[in-house]
């Protein structure tokens, strides 16, 4: 499929907002669900990019950027994989071997992120001296042309990709064999789990593994929908924090235990 | 003290406004510094006159600073409380103003991360997702909405909270309530997760067939021996409502066996093997490569 002039600019000016927040992470437009619906929506190409975002979505759970850590790069990986998913012009058929692409993309995107940042220090060095002169118009000028470079790191590869145009693309979606593309997808139902994996990596502790044994057996109930889970989720993270205040406040005061059935008990 | 200087709600706005683009000059060296003096400079500006003023409050706020993105607005409450007491000529110096931007960045990172990238995200991103893998633009429209609608409120009113309580924040936050919140949200984190890996984890292994037995006269449906037409499809209906099988051979793959321990075991296991390999300092790139590489080798080889 081709795209004339307007949709192109239209799709580099989304990678742009894409790349402005893969760094902020405010409005989060670089998220996969919502940057691929934007490509889908100036394209004219909503369902299969809809589809292709949710997916990427899945993967991208538990990818954020922690300290100084740099998480694979979500904005790369959705703007460029759906602009190739549109390009081919497969539609749905097209999502999966898109979504094998997007995660070498994510690699990608993780070595412009760092570059990015290191330029980012000269700019602030720039910052200091503007300082001296105690000159807020230039501090502010600075902070816009990092938040450009930022947008410019995910817009000129979008760019590139629309220069190259839909026929290569194409050739090189067709070119790749059905079982690589099945395993590919077969691949993807499983690469999830290192999201999910390095979040509980960083949460877990022996307090908190009976919630995860608990959490894991109530989701087997199909009907229990995942906002149902949420409540049961966030009542019992209320009774836990009450029931160990309770036990605190018992050892100190000794008759007032908070739990009056248990004083009437107590005192018979 | 006729003349005191005062910042107003529309100079707090502007600064909230501000510092939804604090991580936009963010480095390697002094991290979120940049967009920290950004955000601060039209409090900045009406606090001080003279540029010597001006270049020293710039100056003192180009120092390090990173926390989460987030939390960093009660930060930026207090800290707006303190430049407005000390222009107004209280006792406050840069080490007291640095000392409580630091001795809060540590701590609210510390709820900022589970809170927000580790709960909030997780479940949002899933319920759009989920809505998305089915095509409907609600995904995409659910996440931004409630995601900002979150951000948005949490940023603007800890922001109000901590210019209010000005720097009794601090002893505030770092008492019980800090730990409650990072608590609760590790326990709903970790309730909804084995969740999501049981739905949205796919490991099938449904081509390796188990066993394939022969079932008796009677317990499948005959279909040689239906009525033609329409009759012979309700009748095939009707035997099936009564729990006849619809082949004369009953398939058990190893699926099945797998699902009637316990749905979703095979993708719990890849869980733990992943945090088992990122605890080893395995990078989760070449981790996500592998898990394609050994679908692929799987498929090939007629298992999944």
């Amino acid at each position: 499929m081709n795209l004339n002039a307007i949709q192109m600019i239209l799709v580099v000016l989304v990678a742009f907002l894409a790349g402005m927040e893969g760094i902020l992470d405010e409005f989060h437009f670089h998220q996969p669900v919502v940057a691929c619906a934007l490509i889908g929506l100036v394209t004219g190409q909503l369902v299969p990019c809809i589809i292709l975002g949710g997916s990427l979505q899945m993967l991208a759970l538990g990818w954020s950027n922690v300290g100084a850590a740099v998480a694979p790069d979500a904005a790369l990986a959705s703007i460029a994989s759906a602009i190739i998913l549109v390009l081919g012009g497969q539609g749905k058929a097209g999502v999966s071997s898109a979504i094998a692409i997007a995660i070498p993309l994510a690699v990608a995107g993780l070595l412009l992120t760092i570059i990015a940042r290191t330029i980012a220090t000269l700019m602030v060095h720039a910052m200091d001296r503007a300082a001296e002169e105690g000159s807020f118009a230039k501090i502010d000028m600075w902070q816009v042309i990092g938040i450009c470079m930022q947008g410019l790191r995910i817009a000129i590869p979008a760019a590139l990709i629309l220069a190259v145009g839909a026929g290569p693309v194409k050739a090189m979606l067709n070119a790749m064999p059905a079982w690589l593309t099945d395993g590919l997808s077969i691949g993807g139902g499983m690469v999830v789990a290192v999201g999910y994996a390095m979040v509980i990596n960083m949460m877990a502790s022996r307090e908190m593994w009976p919630f995860f044994a608990l959490g894991f057996a109530l989701a087997a109930i199909s009907e229990l929908t995942l906002i149902a889970l949420g409540a049961i989720g966030v009542a019992m993270a209320l009774i836990y924090l009450n029931l160990s205040k309770m036990g605190g406040s018992g050892n100190g005061g000794g008759s007032g235990t908070g739990d009056p059935v248990g004083d009437i008990i107590d005192k018979y | 003290m006729a003349d005191q200087i005062k910042l107003t709600k529309s100079d707090r706005v502007k600064v909230w406004w501000r510092s939804n683009f604090l991580q936009g000059s963010w480095n390697y060296e002094r991290m979120q510094n940049g967009g920290w003096a950004y955000t601060l400079i039209p409090a900045l500006k009406k606090l001080y006159t003279t540029k010597e003023d001006r270049a020293a409050a710039l100056k003192r706020h180009l120092e390090f600073f990173n926390t989460h993105p987030y939390v960093a607005s009660p930060i930026i409450g207090v800290t707006l409380a303190l430049e407005e007491e000390r222009a107004n000529g209280a006792p406050i110096d840069d080490v007291t103003i640095q000392g409580v931007k630091v001795g809060m960045m540590g701590p609210l990172a510390g709820v900022g991360d589970p809170v927000f990238w580790f709960t909030a995200k997780p479940i949002i991103g899933a319920l759009a997702a989920s809505l998305a893998l089915g095509g409907s633009i609600m995904g995409p429209i659910l996440y931004f909405v409630v995601w900002n609608a979150i951000r948005i409120g949490f940023m603007y009113y800890t922001q109000e909270f901590g210019y209010k309580a000005g720097s009794a924040i601090t002893e505030d936050l770092s008492g019980g309530i800090l730990q409650d919140i990072t608590k609760g949200a590790s326990i709903l984190g970790m309730f909804i997760l084995p969740a999501l890996i049981e739905r949205w984890v796919v490991v099938d292994f449904s081509p390796v067939k188990v066993s394939s037995i022969k079932q008796a006269s009677g317990a499948y449906i005959d279909w040689d021996k239906l009525p033609k037409g329409a009759q012979g499809i309700k009748e095939a209906l009707t035997q099936q409502k009564a729990g006849l099988s619809l082949d004369k051979y009953k398939v058990t793959t190893l699926q099945d066996n797998l699902n009637q321990l316990i749905p979703g075991f095979a993708a719990l296991l890849i869980t733990f093997l992943c945090m088992w390999l990122l605890k080893k300092k395995v990078s989760p790139i070449i981790i996500i490569f592998g898990l394609f590489a050994f679908g692929v080798i799987m498929h090939v080889l007629g298992v999944m």
